[in-house]
């Protein structure tokens, strides 16, 4: 993830989104001859800060290593990175599931600068290969970036995704990075092995990158599952290799093929002097660790339920909900509410007292303008008052035309609720909302809904 | 009209007390160097580049083109940088500025200081001012050249396996490589950055002294720097009464140092146990034995490293390719000179998965040791003192095609760099009437001891530092 810092991690140059390209360069982060990397205090900080929240031993004694290669986005020839002595050793992340916590062990956390991004111009692909010109915009160039390393503890693509979230909420809670997958800021590289069932050995295994959401994350490790079976049983062989993912697609390609061997001459940076974090800094930076997101999912599932504990949790969503259960909300009412706005970003800020009225009058005002409260309800003096006022439409006499015909204009899938697809009903709420342009009562919908398809069975 | 000053004869100091006086301008002092400049450099090639304008309030200074000068073509003596303008000064560049000097010009080395006697520069070898047939030294060729020959009061080269020291010695100057870590390194080129250090050439001790007090301390854009444990003092005595310097005995046996370097070195001795030292012996077994393995294994690895950045993507000449790579391979093999190429394939190999712990590694551990071996030796005596260089100056060409040879000239100065310690080489006599030098070596920051001792053997040695073919030459 790249860390939000004021400045870039070995020279002065701003972090940060939009500034014109290669205006936030300097010498140093342009790799000038004689230029000299200066290690940033706050970003070694921010990376041992994470290392505790990970549960990591924080090394008394950490180097910078140099990893040497070639690329245009590498202005040094070298990556200042970290090799055998990081700052963060051996954690763990735990992953509450409904059979207990899942421990996923952590190797290693380590500082190091990124790359610059380049932008492949002409082709059809966007990569380099076939592009007519590549552009490198180094502003980008030398940002703190930690790289976080996982044992292979992860045993689906669904934990994965799960693991994910709850480290990307870890991450935004600690301040230190936006952590935005989209933006680039939290970027995952997934390694993939399969095995027979009941086997424990470690096959080999292929790298997947350039996925930009957790749910391509998921998509992109089904798909790496599915071909590796594929390749196993049809008594292939696995080879160890880098795919791209493309989402749209669903399409693994093999990335840019290196025309030579993995050998980046790691040596220690020799214009760097070792990091020695003193006792009272890894102390104080415990001190000041808040209660991290897999304690408060727990916590939460006390008074809900898993599932629910855990979207509040690593939705940023919780202490909101927390507020509002205690401003009076119903407990269970009241996620919904907030787990359903439509923008998690507009409610995260929401005021709870406001938030309570519109909690308890979700079924008695019409959709429409709940939705619109919710839309507005971080906007300086927001009242939810005028939306109270308006009823929803209760009146089963007059909704009930409306459910019959939507019924009758979906024989499909009142065929196949009845054959068990209960979660059909949701469906059938939705058209009749829509009918009504949001002003039916959704309760009253539901069960006009399954009165009526119980009826006629 | 008579030459405002006899540049060939002038001390920095004596030029800063003209300067002071206002006996004569800075614009003046800095004309009359160019005009020597104009009448010898075509002959010794010690300048690539000269200012003609001097910006500053004080006496002129030459600085080896390692290091960066904002606005002024900074190419290490290499054709991979040709027309590279540095954005910004080196930290020393800018502290010569803040102290007033003037930048005459940028002086030759061998390619990325990667050599002992100029001739591995893409622009051409500098020539001795002894003799122009013969090599300057090297790296630093340039300045010690310039400075021998009145083209400059004083210069700033690097020295990483010995380029301040060996020059100085072949020159008959006075250089310094002070203690790793005193003199920030930002800005300047690197080439094997565990080593490198920027230092002072001058015609005297005390020249060297004053310009290392104005180079040198912590700077924030070098994290390897530290702040001077005590402040630099120019030295005036002229007796080492109760100095203890001990001369390994591992030199006796080295077949490589010339009979005549031997004498002049023995005579220095001599001179200093008069002025009341007490000469003995010390021990630097590993030192002599691995250095040099150790420094050919060390300075490449990270010469490697620190060159793989000259791409032709961002400064430098390109060669244009249909690939990015092919680019960087045509770039980099039509800019970089066989020594480079050289190091490049060295370092990498030591560096290789598989050959790290053998080569590199291995080389660390014994770099360890080295360092170890000097404090043992420096805690039973104050400095130690070796030749400079084996040999005195020797014709161009004689060792170019042999780079073990050349690698051997800097046999006495590798142990004491790889162990960051201080060396000061002083001219202390003529063999086959060439000069030769004389290094003491001291403790870390032992600078200010070096500085007192070198002034005072200086003294008793009574070295005419301006070359015997230009004596009369000038009244």
């Amino acid at each position: 993830m790249q860390l939000k810092t004021r400045t870039k991690m070995f020279c002065r140059c701003p972090v940060g989104f939009g500034a014109g390209e290669n205006t936030q360069t300097c010498p140093v982060c342009l790799g000038f001859p004689g230029a000299l990397p200066v290690v940033n205090r706050a970003a070694v900080e921010w990376t041992i800060l994470l290392g505790l929240a990970l549960d990591c031993e924080i090394a008394e004694h950490a180097v910078f290593s140099r990893k040497n290669y070639f690329y245009f986005d590498n202005p040094k020839g070298y990556q200042i990175s970290q090799y055998d002595l990081p700052f963060c050793i051996g954690g763990k992340v735990l992953v509450p599931t409904a059979d207990g916590d899942r421990v996923i062990g952590i190797v290693r956390a380590h500082l190091e600068e990124d790359a610059a991004k380049t932008v492949h111009v002409g082709g059809r692909t966007g990569r380099i290969r076939g592009a007519d010109y590549s552009l490198v915009d180094f502003n980008r160039c030398g940002t703190p970036l930690v790289e976080v390393v996982t044992e292979p503890d992860i045993r689906s693509a669904e934990e994965a995704k799960r693991f994910l979230q709850l480290l990307r909420q870890t991450i935004v809670e600690l301040g230190i990075s936006d952590a935005e997958m989209e933006k680039g800021t939290l970027r995952v590289d997934a390694n993939v092995s399969v095995r027979p069932q009941g086997s424990d050995e470690l096959r080999t295994r292929t790298e997947i990158k350039n996925m930009n959401s957790f749910n391509f994350i998921a998509r992109g490790i089904e798909a790496e599952i599915e071909r590796q079976i594929g390749v196993w049983e049809s008594g292939g062989e696995v080879q160890q290799e880098t795919y791209d993912f493309d989402a749209a697609t669903g399409a693994l390609t093999p990335h840019r093929a290196k025309e030579e061997a993995d050998d980046y001459r790691y040596f220690p940076e020799p214009d760097l002097v070792p990091v020695e974090p003193p006792p009272e800094l890894v102390e104080r930076l415990r001190s000041e660790l808040p209660e991290l997101p897999a304690a408060r999912i727990r916590r939460l599932e006390a008074e809900l339920d898993l599932e629910r504990a855990t979207v509040l949790v690593t939705g940023g969503l919780d202490r909101l909900w927390q507020e509002t259960v205690a401003a009076g909300a119903e407990k269970v009412s009241a996620a919904n509410v907030i787990i359903n706005a439509p923008a998690a970003a507009a409610i995260a800020s929401a005021p709870a007292p406001e938030l309570v009225k519109l909690v308890d009058a979700r079924d008695r005002i019409p959709r429409t303008a709940f939705d619109e409260a919710l839309s507005k309800i971080s906007e300086p003096g927001f009242s939810a008052d005028p939306y109270l006022a308006q009823e929803a439409v209760s009146d089963s006499a007059e909704l009930e035309p409306i459910v019959a015909r939507i019924l009758q204009e979906n024989p499909g899938q009142v065929a196949a609720y009845r054959n068990g697809k209960e979660g059909l009903l949701g469906f059938f709420v939705g058209q009749v909302m829509k009918e009504t342009q949001g002003k039916a009562n959704p309760r009253v919908v539901s069960e006009l809904v399954k009165a009526k398809l119980s009826r006629s069975a | 009209m008579a030459p405002v000053v006899d540049t060939l004869r002038l001390t920095a100091e004596d030029a800063l007390g003209l300067v002071e006086r206002r006996e004569v301008s800075p614009a003046e002092l800095h004309g009359a160097y160019l005009e020597a400049i104009g009448e010898r450099n075509d002959e010794l090639h010690a300048y690539l580049r000269t200012v003609e304008t001097a910006e500053g309030a004080s006496i002129p200074i030459a600085l080896k083109d390692v290091i960066s000068t904002k606005g002024v073509e900074t190419t290490a003596g290499s054709k991979i940088l040709e027309g590279y303008v540095p954005v910004f000064d080196a930290t020393v560049a800018a502290r010569c500025k803040a102290a007033g000097l003037t930048l005459l010009g940028k002086t030759n080395t061998d390619e990325f200081a990667m050599g002992s006697s100029t001739e591995n520069s893409a622009w051409g070898p500098s020539r001795n001012p002894w003799d122009p047939a013969l090599v300057p030294g090297g790296s630093g060729g340039g300045n010690a050249a310039a400075v021998s020959a009145g083209l400059a009061p004083w210069g700033l080269g690097s020295d990483t396996g010995g380029s301040i020291k060996q020059p100085s010695a072949l020159c008959g100057n006075v250089g310094l490589r002070p203690t790793y870590g005193t003199v920030s390194r930002f800005g300047v080129v690197a080439f094997a950055s565990s080593l490198d250090q920027i230092g002072p050439v001058a015609k005297t001790v005390r020249d060297v002294a004053l310009l290392y007090s104005i180079i040198a301390g912590r700077d924030p854009y070098d994290s390897t720097t530290v702040e001077l444990p005590e402040p630099v003092q120019l030295p005036d005595a002229e007796r080492l009464d109760g100095l203890r310097i001990g001369v390994p005995t591992q030199i006796e046996s080295l077949e490589a140092i010339e009979p005549g370097v031997r004498a002049a070195f023995e005579q220095a001795l001599e001179l200093a146990r008069e002025l009341g030292a007490e000469v003995g012996d010390c021990d630097l077994p590993i030192s002599y034995r691995y250095g040099m393995p150790c420094y050919y294994l060390i300075a490449p690895a990270e010469a490697s490293s620190n060159l793989a950045r000259y791409d032709g993507v961002r400064f430098g000449p390109r060669t244009e390719a249909a690939t990015y790579r092919e680019m960087v391979e045509r770039t980099r093999d039509e800019g970089f000179g066989a020594e480079p190429k050289r190091r490049i394939m060295l370092g990498t190999y030591a560096l290789s998965a598989g050959y790290y712990d053998a080569f590199y590694g291995q080389a660390q551990k014994v770099r360890t040791l080295l360092i170890r071996e000097h404090r043992e030796a420096l805690a039973t005596v104050d400095v130690i003192a070796t030749p400079t260089s084996p040999t005195v100056a020797f014709p161009i060409g004689d060792k170019a095609a042999d780079p073990l040879a050349m690698y051997a000239c800097d046999l006495l100065t590798i142990p004491s760099n790889l162990a960051g310690l201080p060396g000061l080489s002083i001219p202390c006599g003529l063999s086959d009437e060439l000069p030769v030098g004389l290094q003491l070596l001291g403790p870390q920051f032992g600078e200010n001891l070096l500085f007192r001792a070198g002034h005072a053997l200086e003294r008793a040695i009574g070295f005419d530092t301006v070359p015997t073919r230009f004596r009369g030459a000038r009244t």
